[in-house]
């Protein structure tokens, strides 16, 4: 605009100056506008583009035999899985090994051996303990022979079928142990064994607690946000208080605070069997119940406000106006005012959805075995058994779920939306 | 150590870890002093006054005590990234030895640490050496139940001893108990649960009272539930139980069958005051300042010498009084180190079946 204002106000320049000092104009905006964004843009490449991109890269990592043992790695992948990988693998496996010890590489590759199989933890230990001494080795050096004298394991083709699968360096192991699947000796992908199945049904309960909860906040905020919406100022904003008084206190003690009121002596139980409702206490937490109690309570302001600020905007005379036409009082709530709400309503829902999505303190302390969701597995694979790639798998496929399920609802509402206007 | 705190804490820093790991959270602490790490709370206390403060007064080197919840993943930032800002970290036994696999600690030299063979065996490791001893143990409201138990047979006999059980929710400790229960003897445990069959032996035991199991996650639960009379009995950290105990309650701890662990010293991989860490260690094992920390809480001394100087009521409740360690098991780490994953993932699917 201002750059077209001072093009016509010298008018004495030829045009083609005139397009050349347009351009210059624009671009000098665009740096500008560039620059703001800058800082911006820097912080969400530092903080989420580099994780995330790190943590979808764990998912497939498999470069722990490749770094450690290069020259191993290079020989198994030539190898053609029959019989014994030939000497010179051989001899490079055992120089790598005794290295390995160096930087932490043992710790590595043997931990991403166990995952193959866990006796290699203890068969690397024990191999390199008994290694001889370098000066006692030479290129002569009967490796097989020294090899399965040290451990008859090393003479099994099995064995160094388990360390070839390691030889890649990317693998889909994780995000197939993520869906309950593994491949098979022949590299056919198939289900493990049935005792062992638990990933699809820990995506599946997380979706269903996190749906669960969206629907009850949903249900529980929306004539709570009408009410503060159309209720006189000072009472709302009394309500207000109230609604917003649950975020002053720790998340950790509303958690705990839930546990004294629902268990088994609780006050809610010994209110309902003095009342005499029910003749012996229900079990209200530790169990799924528990879990929606506890995360309702706290992900209800992240529905009310939304909705509140939306319903807040919205004339009360076009409901009037409905009514004054000859619609039911019903029908102009459901046919005019509702769909007005439908942005607040989308983004209460999305907020608490993904929020409750992410959750696994409240369902650890307040939920039983059959409750934990996918983010508890992560902090499990993160803190305890320092499995990333596992940790990478869970998380990777749980933001993928959460983007497709987000691409959908997304679609929805614009539909909603656009059947309205 | 972790299982004596809420693990909240734990929780929420595993958030803020999860994708700022990459970032490198180093905390940054003074270049000349020793930084030690312990896990704070009571424990984090007790080492104050037993181990930093005279250890600073007696050789003038300053120490900058700090604490956290156990993450190997932070310690691995750290050694990762070539900034190690922790010297001597309090670690317990399977991220020890995960760690020292890894290279993250530095091998313990034990000559230089001129501790002889005095400690207990438990005590003596490639990466660490044992600070105190814990217990998970059988416990019970003495008021609530009509006998006493004295074996984790006892508490899978639902008929003699009605009332729900308490136990860990997780394969670690559960598996253990429940082949001691089908007769199993302590030493032989680890044994059978190396076989297919002996860990399917275990899950069955497991299923004959899995409707009576309520599944605990923080350390402070057990003893709650005892007390509220939620649970009849549970497995239990022995710390827990002692404390409960010191504010008047009738808890009764069963040692027998107990499983007992260690904490370590371990010091970090490109730490650049080894031998202060050194000296720290020396005089953390002596047997004064050993029994000055366990007469402060209820974690057993690793030198012997140490329980002669705790009063006997003290003394009685240490996981390694005398008494108190017939028919106790000390945990295979080794073995948890190469089978949790499939056991936890196993238990898991199990549990919410």
């Amino acid at each position: 605009m201002s750059a077209n204002q001072t093009a016509t106000m010298s008018p004495a320049k030829p045009g083609g100056n005139l397009k050349a000092q347009l351009r210059r104009a624009e671009r000098l905006r665009k740096l500008k506008a560039i620059g703001l964004v800058a800082p911006l843009a820097l912080f969400l490449i530092v903080v989420f583009v580099v994780p995330i991109g790190n943590m979808l890269w764990r998912s497939v990592d498999n470069t722990e035999l490749d770094s450690v043992m290069p020259l191993t790695a290079e020989g198994l992948r030539h190898w053609d899985g029959s019989g014994l990988p030939d000497e010179a693998t051989l001899a490079a496996f055992a120089a790598e090994l005794r290295d390995s010890r160096q930087g932490g590489g043992l710790g590595r590759i043997s931990r991403r051996l166990n995952y193959e199989d866990s006796r290699y933890r203890s068969l690397l230990m024990n191999t390199l303990r008994g290694l001889p001494a370098v000066d006692a080795v030479g290129p002569d050096t009967d490796w097989v022979a020294t090899l399965t004298e040290i451990d008859p394991a090393w003479g099994e083709t099995e064995t160094w079928l388990g360390i070839q699968r390691t030889a890649p360096t990317t693998t889909d192991r994780y995000l197939l142990a993520s869906l309950d699947l593994e491949r098979s000796a022949d590299g056919e992908i198939q289900r493990v064994a049935e005792r062992d199945r638990l990933y699809l049904s820990v995506f599946q309960r997380t979706l269903v607690i996190a749906g669960g909860v969206t629907l009850i906040c949903l249900a529980l905020g929306f004539p709570l946000a009408y009410l503060l919406a159309t209720l006189p100022a000072k009472t709302s904003n009394m309500l207000m208080i109230l609604v917003l008084l649950p975020f002053w206190t720790s998340l950790l003690v509303r958690t705990a605070a839930w546990i004294i009121l629902l268990q088994s002596n609780g006050l809610v139980n010994q209110s309902l069997l003095f009342t005499g409702l029910i003749d012996s206490p229900l079990q209200l937490v530790f169990n799924r119940i528990g879990v929606f109690f506890a995360m309702v309570h706290i992900l209800l302001p992240f529905m009310v406000l939304p909705l509140y600020s939306v319903m807040k905007g919205i004339s009360p005379s076009y409901q009037r106006a409905a009514v004054s036409l000859g619609a039911h009082p019903f029908a102009a709530f459901w046919q005019v005012y509702v769909p007005q709400t439908i942005s607040g309503v989308a983004a209460g829902t999305i907020l608490v959805f993904i929020m409750a999505l992410g959750y696994y303190i409240t369902p650890a302390l307040v939920g039983g075995p059959a409750d934990q969701m996918v983010s508890y597995y992560v902090a499990y694979y993160t803190n305890t058994t320092n499995n990333w790639g596992m940790a990478a798998a869970l998380g990777s496929l749980l933001l993928v779920v959460t983007l497709l399920l987000y691409l959908v609802y997304h679609r929805l509402v614009n539909r909603k939306q656009l059947i309205r206007s | 150590m972790t299982q004596q705190r809420f693990p909240l804490s734990r929780i929420s820093r595993g958030i803020a870890l999860g994708g700022l790991v990459s970032l490198g959270l180093a905390v940054s602490a003074s270049a000349q002093a020793l930084t030690v790490i312990s896990f704070g709370g009571a424990s984090g206390e007790a080492m104050q006054n037993a181990y930093y403060g005279p250890f600073s007064e007696e050789t003038g080197i300053r120490l900058t005590p700090g604490d956290y919840n156990g993450e190997l993943s932070r310690i691995r930032a750290m050694v990762e990234t070539g900034n190690v800002s922790w010297d001597l970290v309090e670690m317990e036994s399977p991220e020890l030895v995960r760690g020292c696999f890894e290279g993250l600690f530095e091998p313990i030299d034990w000559q230089r640490l001129g501790l002889g063979s005095v400690l207990i065996d438990a005590a003596f490791d490639e990466c660490g050496v044992g600070t105190f001893v814990w217990s998970t143990v059988l416990a019970y409201n003495a008021d609530a139940l009509d006998g006493a138990p004295t074996s984790w047979a006892d508490f899978w006999d639902v008929e003699q001893f009605p009332g729900t059980r308490g136990l860990r929710r997780g394969a670690k400790y559960t598996l253990e108990f429940a082949l001691m229960a089908d007769g199993v003897a302590a030493d032989e445990v680890y044994d059978v649960l190396r076989t297919d069959e002996g860990v399917d032996r275990a899950f069955a035991k497991l299923d004959e009272i899995k409707d009576h199991i309520q599944w605990w996650e923080a350390g402070a639960q057990p003893p709650q539930w005892l007390v509220s009379g939620d649970v009849a009995m549970t497995s239990a950290y022995n710390g827990r139980i002692a404390a409960a105990q010191e504010e008047g309650s009738n808890l009764e701890i069963v040692w027998n069958e107990s499983i007992y662990d260690l904490d370590y010293w371990a010091i970090v991989a490109g730490s650049e005051h080894v031998d202060e860490a050194y000296a720290f260690i020396e005089f953390a094992s002596q047997p004064e300042t050993q029994a000055a920390y366990s007469s402060q809480i209820p974690y057993g001394p690793v030198h012997p010498e140490a329980i002669a100087q705790l009063d006997e009521a003290q003394a009685r409740r240490m996981p390694t009084y005398e008494e108190n360690m017939v028919g106790a098991l000390a945990i295979d780490t080794g073995f948890w180190v190469d089978h949790g994953e499939e056991l936890e993932q196993r238990f898991s699917a199990w549990a919410a079946r």
